[in-house]
């Protein structure tokens, strides 16, 4: 299995995937860490993939969906952003929003 | 070899020529920067589009060269 095939497998069986530096309880980037945070408080489950593992990985994430930075974060298959876009869109609502709307459970109600 | 803020601010009105671009360092290490790009090519495009044609034109050195860039991208008012 290619390592294109194996992220696309990852991101249409798992709702919500992050990949990141390090892993949710040790994010080992700034960024990655933000991202984690917004997830925590928002209470939506999700699974984080750690890039830093692999180096085919951390290289075939940039390839998969053309964004060159880590994190990347997924819902229903869908790329989502970057953390500058999830922290932009958590602060919106937005975030939130598109978890309901996508039918994932969130603990924190919207405003 | 990190970037100077002149550098991205160049390479990214060559892509957009309309854009207005404030870039701020954030750590002083030629690493870490946030930017406001506000260009008429973003109109009608999602968030991750309109990042991207800003990755484009910083022709790889996004992740390389340039570790952090912060972006916040909009269509003018």
């Amino acid at each position: 299995m290619s390592i294109q095939d194996w992220i696309k497998n990852e991101v249409d069986t798992n709702d919500v995937v992050l990949f990141m530096k390090g892993t949710p309880n040790f994010p080992q980037c700034g960024f990655s860490g933000q991202v984690v945070q917004i997830l925590d408080y928002v209470g939506a489950p999700y699974k984080g993939i750690n890039v830093l593992e692999d180096d085919d990985l951390r290289q075939g994430i940039k390839e998969f969906t053309n964004w060159p930075t880590i994190p990347q974060l997924y819902v229903k298959g869908e790329f989502v952003g970057g953390c500058d876009i999830i922290r932009e869109m958590f602060q919106n609502q937005e975030l939130q929003g598109l978890l309901t709307e996508k039918g994932i459970a969130t603990t924190q109600q919207t405003a | 070899m990190p970037m100077n803020a002149n550098e991205i601010e160049t390479l990214i009105k060559a892509a957009l020529p309309d854009a207005q671009v404030e870039i701020r360092d954030l750590a002083g290490d030629g690493d870490h920067y946030a930017a406001n790009v506000v260009s008429e090519s973003f109109r009608g495009k999602s968030r991750v589009q309109q990042h991207q044609l800003v990755y484009e034109a910083l022709k790889g050195n996004m992740g390389g060269a340039l570790h952090a860039l912060a972006l916040q991208t909009k269509a003018p008012d």
